[in-house]
């Protein structure tokens, strides 16, 4: 089953377009990494699906109506703004705003334990270090419970550890039949734990396909201007950059 | 914790207020026993007691409450929106253009032509003022932004207000000038509480409403977007619902202000932050405010109209600074 | 001072009355605006045949005077600018009772050389005080003066007397107040009075005046009667003109009863 649908979809700003012509469907199940360069227009392009951003072309979820759409995704913004010193327990919990219904605290006990929160539950949010604020967020997106999961870099920011926890967290979501479509700067965790990669140049998406068909050597250097050391370790493949080529940007 | 504290945060403000709404109606420059005061309001008689209590002391503790929720609930309202514990009506402005649209309405004979011409043109102002806010400092401009747009957003109506009163042929208009910028319930009448409470009780409905949306603005606006928010039509409502509180509750007390900085500043911690769970805490909060602010200026001057205002800023703008302070230590958030 | 002035200028509305009243045809060149004013001035009539000015130093400077009348309220500033010009400036104080309109008449009268006018209108405004006025009896009605702010005038006051002298006690005396004071409004509504006595609202609105209309006082179900400001702003003869009004609503209150 489709859980997200893009058609042609077109950002412009200033008669430039920032996302062109972009069309791919998510399926239920997958984990997909979105990369692409600084200004590739990932964000635009997650913003313009849920159709916080002015676009034309199609995008299934763009149409819904607001609660219908956050019953259907769930957004965790670059920005992690936690604007009032609330409790790690009222935070996660406003995940549950879409949802009218009881059993709302066994889901923010779920969403808590599977971030490794269970400890922070009555914490102030915004006294938190920076990671563990990013780690609250990414348990109040879980909490929405919907079928996809748009993450903007997600993983900024987190030591190692967390940040392979929180990988295996969104991929142990795709094992469970929902979807997350995450924007990553992270070669390394996108080869190692997506199950596709969608490839972003100047707005266009110019590679969609499995890590290993996506991070090909000219891929990494037309778009990123890079060079990677890939090779496939005993726990998955290895993509670490290691040089910058020459040339015009 | 928070869970706790609103348990017995909401029936404790409704004890307070409803304390101070007694204590209202029994202290006045006229010295007479509460039994009797009481005795007089409830059975009545012809006598000039019944008057007293009915149509001076109760029109004014009703329109406390009324204007002390308005503030405080329109405070709780813009913060949440903005996400910015300096926001308040007053002193962004919203409070000096209600007056001036409640001016123009007096002065022009407007509003004793049409008498619902007061709140309406009252709230024209604010809502001139609200939306040229939003339009400046936008959902998420800084306090600095926001500031700097309220001053002024005040000083421009300020002065219009003044020059009305100003060119008015009544001699006694221009020495009101302080009414209209810090605020008095001296005697008011059922007339007053007759025009203002309608506006105050709708603005107040459409700000209550406001809970879930402002909850999932703690995230940013993407995210509550995301979450369903619908943050045009929390615009809208706040925008109509400040309006029209602030607008009524201005045209008839003048411009009251620091209620809306104050009371969601000391309710705040007590309500887990949470934006909707300080809603109807901050209403209470003001209500109790206004109504305790009233009588010190009863107390402290029996027969003189101490204004409301001065009461509110000798309190309030030592908190406003420390809360610049506060915010800017805290790594500057809230004055990007 | 060689003779009397011959070119009087005056900035202030109770000397205006009075220069009218007495002055020798020609000797007054001008009047301040507020004398023209019905809404302010007694003699609105009369004022409208003389300049009018603003008050200000420099239009009075302009009109040459060698004398200007100024009342006590008038700027300081004006006054003293007005002296170092080398213009003499005769300033009067407040009228606070009946002896007082007397005796500016009197001092109008030397001021402008003009003692036996002066005379003339003393003996006819004592006479035909002594004719209307009379004491407050023990039962007499009780009213209240309740001016804009909540003013309430007493006994020893201009306004105080004319109540006394149709016959009225004044309420504020009962609250201790003979100078005048504020009263709140329920302290008001509770001494109960039979008449209150506001000022007739201008244009505009105020809520100074907002106040004598309050529904409370209405509802008090007392007597009420308005009277301008021009009626006893200035200690002139004109007086007895409000003196025979509360008189009158005086005998129809006691009638009433």
């Amino acid at each position: 089953m489709s859980l997200l649908a893009l058609d042609r979809l077109r950002v412009e700003r200033g008669g430039c377009p920032v996302v062109d012509d972009v069309s791919f469907a998510v399926a239920a199940g997958e984990c997909i990494g979105l990369i692409g360069p600084n200004g590739a227009g990932k964000t635009t392009l997650m913003r313009a699906a849920l159709g916080l951003e002015r676009h034309s072309g199609g995008s299934s979820l763009a149409g819904l109506r607001p609660a219908a759409r956050a019953r259907m995704a769930a957004f965790l913004p670059q920005a992690r703004q936690i604007a009032w010193p609330v409790d790690v327990e009222t935070l996660v919990g406003l995940g549950r705003l879409p949802h009218a219904g009881g059993g709302d605290r066994e889901v923010v006990t779920g969403a808590l334990r599977r971030m490794g929160l269970e400890g922070f539950r009555y914490r102030i949010a915004t006294r938190l270090s920076g990671g563990e604020q990013a780690r609250v967020l990414i348990a109040r997106a879980l909490a929405q419970e919907a079928p996809l999961l748009l993450a903007d870099e997600p993983m900024a920011g987190l030591d190692p550890a967390h940040q392979i926890a929180g990988m295996e967290v969104f991929s142990g979501l795709a094992a469970e039949g929902r979807a997350v479509l995450m924007a990553l700067h992270d070669l390394g965790l996108a080869a190692r734990f997506c199950s596709r990669l969608l490839l972003m140049h100047q707005g266009r998406l110019v590679a969609d396909g499995p890590p290993d068909a996506v991070l090909t050597e000219a891929n990494l250097a037309r778009v990123f201007r890079i060079r990677a050391f890939r090779a496939e370790g005993p726990d998955g493949p290895v993509v670490q950059p290691v040089a910058v080529l020459e040339g015009e940007a | 914790m928070s869970a706790v504290a609103q348990g017995w945060l909401i029936p404790a403000l409704t004890a307070l207020v409803a304390a101070l709404f007694l204590a209202s109606l029994l202290i006045g420059p006229a010295a007479i026993s509460p039994g009797e005061s009481l005795r007089a309001l409830i059975l009545g008689d012809a006598g000039p007691l019944t008057v007293v209590m009915r149509e001076i002391r109760l029109p004014r503790a009703i329109l406390g409450l009324l204007v002390g929720a308005a503030l405080g609930l329109s405070g709780a309202a813009l913060q949440g929106y903005l996400r910015n514990p300096l926001a308040e009506p007053g002193l962004i402005g919203v409070s000096g253009a209600a007056a001036l649209g409640a001016v123009i309405a007096l002065q022009t004979g407007l509003a004793a032509a049409f008498a619902l011409a007061l709140p309406l043109l009252a709230l024209t102002g604010a809502v001139a003022a609200v939306s040229l806010l939003l339009l400046l400092a936008g959902a998420r401009g800084g306090a600095l932004t926001l500031i700097l747009a309220g001053i002024a957003v005040s000083a421009l109506a300020g002065a219009a207000t003044a020059l009305v009163l100003n060119l008015s042929p009544n001699p006694f208009a221009a020495a009101e000038i302080v009414f209209w910028t810090m605020g008095s319930l001296a005697d008011r009448s059922f007339t007053h509480v007759g025009l203002a409470a309608p506006f105050i009780m709708l603005g107040a409905a459409l700000l209550l409403t406001l809970g879930p949306g402002l909850d999932a603005l703690t995230l940013g606006e993407d995210a509550a977007e995301a979450l369903g928010a619908g943050l045009t039509r929390v615009r809208l409502v706040l925008v109509a619902g400040v309006a029209a509180a602030v607008g009524a509750a201005t045209a008839v007390a003048g411009a009251i202000g620091f209620v809306g900085l104050v009371v969601p500043h000391l309710l705040r911690p007590l309500v887990g932050a949470r934006p909707s769970r300080l809603l109807p805490a901050s209403a209470l909060g003001g209500a109790a405010m206004v109504l305790a602010a009233d009588i010190a200026v009863r107390l402290i001057l029996p027969e003189r109209d101490l204004k409301l205002g001065v009461l509110m800023a000798l309190v309030g703008a030592p908190l406003f600074l420390h809360l610049i302070y506060r915010t800017r230590r805290d790594g500057g958030e809230g004055l990007r | 001072m060689a003779g009397p002035p011959e070119r009087v200028v005056s900035i202030n509305l109770c000397t205006d009355q009075l220069a009218m009243l007495l002055a020798a045809p020609g000797q007054l060149i001008s009047v301040s605006h507020l004398a023209q004013d019905p809404r302010s001035s007694a003699m609105a009539a009369e004022a409208a045949g003389w300049q009018a000015n603003r008050g200000k130093a420099e239009d009075v400077y302009l009109l040459a005077p060698d004398l200007v009348l100024a009342g006590s309220h008038t700027t300081p500033a004006t006054v003293q600018m007005l002296r170092r010009l080398g213009i003499a400036v005769e300033v009067f104080s407040h009228a606070a009772g009946f002896a007082d309109v007397t005796a500016q008449l009197l001092r109008m009268g030397a001021v402008l050389g003009r003692e036996a006018a002066a005379a003339e209108a003393v003996a006819r405004f004592e006479a035909d005080l002594a004719a209307i006025a009379t004491d407050p009896a023990a039962d007499a009605p009780r009213a209240a003066l309740y001016q804009a702010g909540g003013w309430s005038s007493g006994r020893a006051s201009l306004p105080g007397e004319v109540l006394a002298a149709a016959g009225l006690a004044n309420v504020a005396d009962e609250l201790g107040l003979s100078a005048g004071g504020f009263v709140p409004l329920e302290v008001l509504i509770l001494a109960a009075p039979d008449l209150v006595v506001s000022g007739r609202p201008w244009a505009g609105a105020s809520r100074a005046e907002e106040r004598a209309a309050h529904p409370a006082l209405r509802d008090a179900g007392r007597a009420s009667a308005a009277l301008t400001d021009r009626d006893w702003v200035c200690g002139l003869p004109h007086l007895l003109g409000p003196v025979a009004a509360m008189a009158e609503l005086r005998r129809k209150l006691q009638a009433g009863e």
